[in-house]
């Protein structure tokens, strides 16, 4: 127990030391909190629209002034044939054109039906398809106001329709924010727990002080919790500085526990810092273990489900997400935080974590020698 | 009790294309409170040697024993009982002088006070930069500093891997001085050195090239066994003349040596003639020879060549 004491004393006197660890520590989550949560925003607006009217009628122009209302459209482009206007989709001023037929009014009016075609550039899937999506319902509500007002408002609709009423649970104003802040938070813990850690550990083989440990009668567990505990300690630290950005910046307050959040994150700690450990036995130089463990986090926070939803993901991928400790974590933080979900209802991730931890530090155990050939 | 017995050891690492050797079947043994000295060029397989015996690296067949302990068996023992220190300077060079030589202490479960009696010496003359990082030390006090955490822990055997490689000629005397002091106090010392003028001021020498022993010792011993004469010679044009003794028939070998050349000559070809006639050919001035007593580097020159 006392050589513990003096390795953590140790451990901790050199972290406060370098001043690199406690800017990057301080700075990384203010960036990353105050930064991102604001720029990566899921909505699409700002969509530049190319318009080819070979109508030029009042009915063409209304259903145009609708779009720009919408507030999602810039008009950007307006030509006189689909080939110009393909032209601008080419020189990326346009996202979308739409054509409008000549003798739109006139179909309209006399067939009562009219087609519009739409062109959308699918380069940035997410734009296009929620640019289509938004065109589409705009149209529809066009579509709507001109039967109103050519037929009346029928008192009994002929057809049976269905009306969908929705309201998002958890998330009443679809704020994105509550639920990428959790999410990044998640993700600075992880690359606190993983790169440090492991960076840390390489540092000393590099420095050759590992050796002087070797050679002493120090314990392996010693060794390992003398470098397990600072780093969790730190992570733990970062946790509640986001935490406490969260709240103050963003006003999220967690439904469930803090504390629930807390006991989670302790047993995620333990499995992540496992890895950075299992990572440093096998990396030699600094160098290599930060770009493994660059690697591994990226793909870790990829398939993690902050970014897409892991549920639309194919069915290999969302085997792999099982194996991602950040994933459970990620799904964890929002259950807690939006649902106030509480520890009985994540029992199941707390056991898989438990499982995780078990799993990389026991390999790293394994493969740590302090005696080599 | 011997301190030290290593017995056959072989250590071999695997390099991409072959495989190098880096002990090949080593054997010697070293009394208590000796100072042994492993003399050999860069290469010869010191450092793996002294990882072997220290616990940190697995010899591929061979036993060797420290105080008695299998190096492999008993590792638990040996760990408590060697001090090491590395040929590269290996302390927290982000910790003080007093945090670096604290926390050695505490790993192997002491105090500084427990045994300062033993590194006062040493410690006394870094002690006025005890709170300075030990990464910003000179050379020298980083020596001294790392020599004060091996010993902190009072072991019985102490490990020094090219302690004086890189440190001033003063230091280095400073150095030895220190060892044969610790030698008093009953530590056996096993010291490896790429110097050969070191080799006199160890009890007793190994010669190691190659991963092979050449020769195991006493500086006397070994002084005693070299048979041959040596001639020392000096003029002008000291290159010019080191090239014309290479290509001298009847010279076995010639080295410099400070200001002269030292030459042997082949069995049966002894012969000072030979010397002032190549002399006397070249045209070389201020001319000078003589014969000397072979020192311990004549012998290790010889040794290596053979």
């Amino acid at each position: 127990m006392r050589t513990l004491k003096f390795l953590l004393q140790k451990e901790l006197r050199q972290i406060i030391r370098d001043p690199a660890i406690i800017r990057i520590l301080f700075i990384m989550p203010m960036i990353q909190l105050l930064v991102l949560p604001l720029a990566a925003d899921y909505e699409v607006k700002n969509i530049n629209l190319g318009v080819v009217d070979h109508d030029h009628s009042q009915y063409s122009r209304l259903l145009i002034n609708k779009i720009i209302a919408s507030g999602y459209f810039r008009l950007r482009d307006n030509n006189s044939s689909f080939t110009q206007g393909l032209h601008a989709v080419e020189q990326d001023k346009a996202d979308l054109i739409l054509e409008i037929p000549p003798q739109f009014e006139q179909a309209l009016v006399k067939d009562n039906e009219a087609p519009l075609f739409v062109a959308v550039n699918a380069i940035n899937g997410v734009k296009a398809g929620l640019g289509g999506a938004y065109i589409q319902n705009i149209i529809r509500d066009y579509n709507q106001e001109i039967r109103m007002q050519w037929a009346g408002y029928p008192r009994f609709n002929p057809q049976p329709v269905i009306q969908i009423t929705s309201s998002d649970w958890y998330n009443p104003n679809m704020n994105y924010k509550v639920f990428m802040v959790p999410g990044i938070l998640v993700m600075l813990v992880t690359m606190i727990g993983s790169s440090f850690a492991s960076n840390n550990i390489v540092r000393e083989k590099e420095m050759g002080t590992i050796e002087q440990i070797n050679v002493s009668p120090i314990k392996k567990h010693e060794f390992i919790l003398g470098k397990l505990i600072p780093f969790w300690m730190l992570a733990i630290t970062v946790l509640t500085m986001g935490l406490t950005i969260a709240r103050l910046v963003y006003g999220i307050v967690p439904l469930g526990h803090y504390i629930t959040i807390y006991i989670f994150a302790t047993v995620y700690l333990l499995a992540i810092l496992g890895l950075g450990l299992l990572l440093s036995t096998y990396a030699q130089t600094q160098q290599q273990s930060m770009l493994v463990s660059f690697f591994v986090t990226m793909i870790f926070n990829l398939l993690s489900g902050l970014y897409t939803p892991i549920e639309s993901m194919p069915g290999w991928a969302q085997l792999i997400t099982r194996f991602n400790p950040v994933s459970y974590f990620i799904e964890v933080m929002r259950m807690v935080m939006l649902k106030g979900s509480g520890l009985t209802d994540i029992k199941f991730q707390i056991l898989a974590m438990f499982g995780f931890a078990l799993f990389f530090n026991g390999w790293a155990i394994l493969n740590y020698r302090k005696r080599s050939g | 009790m011997k301190a030290i017995t290593v017995e056959n050891i072989v250590k071999t690492y695997r390099i991409k294309k072959g495989v190098v050797e880096a002990l090949n079947d080593i054997s010697f043994s070293v009394d208590r409170g000796e100072i042994f000295g492993i003399i050999g060029p860069d290469g010869a397989g010191k450092t793996s040697l002294f990882r072997v015996l220290t616990t940190l690296l697995r010899a591929d067949s061979g036993t060797a024993t420290i105080d008695g302990f299998d190096v492999i068996k008993g590792y638990k023992q040996i760990r408590n009982r060697v001090g090491y220190m590395p040929g590269r300077f290996s302390l927290y060079q982000d910790l003080s002088v007093q945090e670096n030589l604290e926390f050695f202490a505490a790993i192997f479960d002491t105090t500084i006070a427990q045994n300062y009696d033993l590194i006062k010496e040493i410690y006394q003359q870094i002690e006025p930069f005890k709170a300075r990082k030990a990464g910003q030390l000179s050379g020298g006090m980083k020596q001294k500093l790392a020599l004060c955490c091996a010993l902190i822990h009072k072991p019985s055997v102490l490990f020094l891997d090219e302690p004086t490689t890189g440190v001033d000629a003063v230091s280095r005397k400073e150095f030895w001085e220190m060892l044969h002091r610790l030698k008093i106090q009953g530590i056996t010392i096993l010291v490896s050195t790429a110097y050969m003028d070191e080799a006199s001021l160890c009890d007793k020498v190994a010669l190691m090239q190659k991963g092979r022993l050449l020769s195991v010792n006493t500086t006397q011993g070994i002084i005693a066994q070299f048979k041959k004469t040596i001639w020392a010679i000096k003029a002008t044009e000291m290159f010019r003349l080191m090239n014309e003794l290479k290509n001298s028939e009847a010279i076995e070998s010639c080295y410099p040596f400070g200001q002269y050349h030292h030459v042997v000559f082949k069995p049966a070809a002894n012969n000072s003639e030979l010397l002032k006639n190549i002399a006397v050919r070249g045209h070389f001035t201020q001319f000078e020879m003589k014969q000397i007593e072979p020192g311990i580097e004549d012998c290790f020159m010889e040794l290596m060549q053979a």
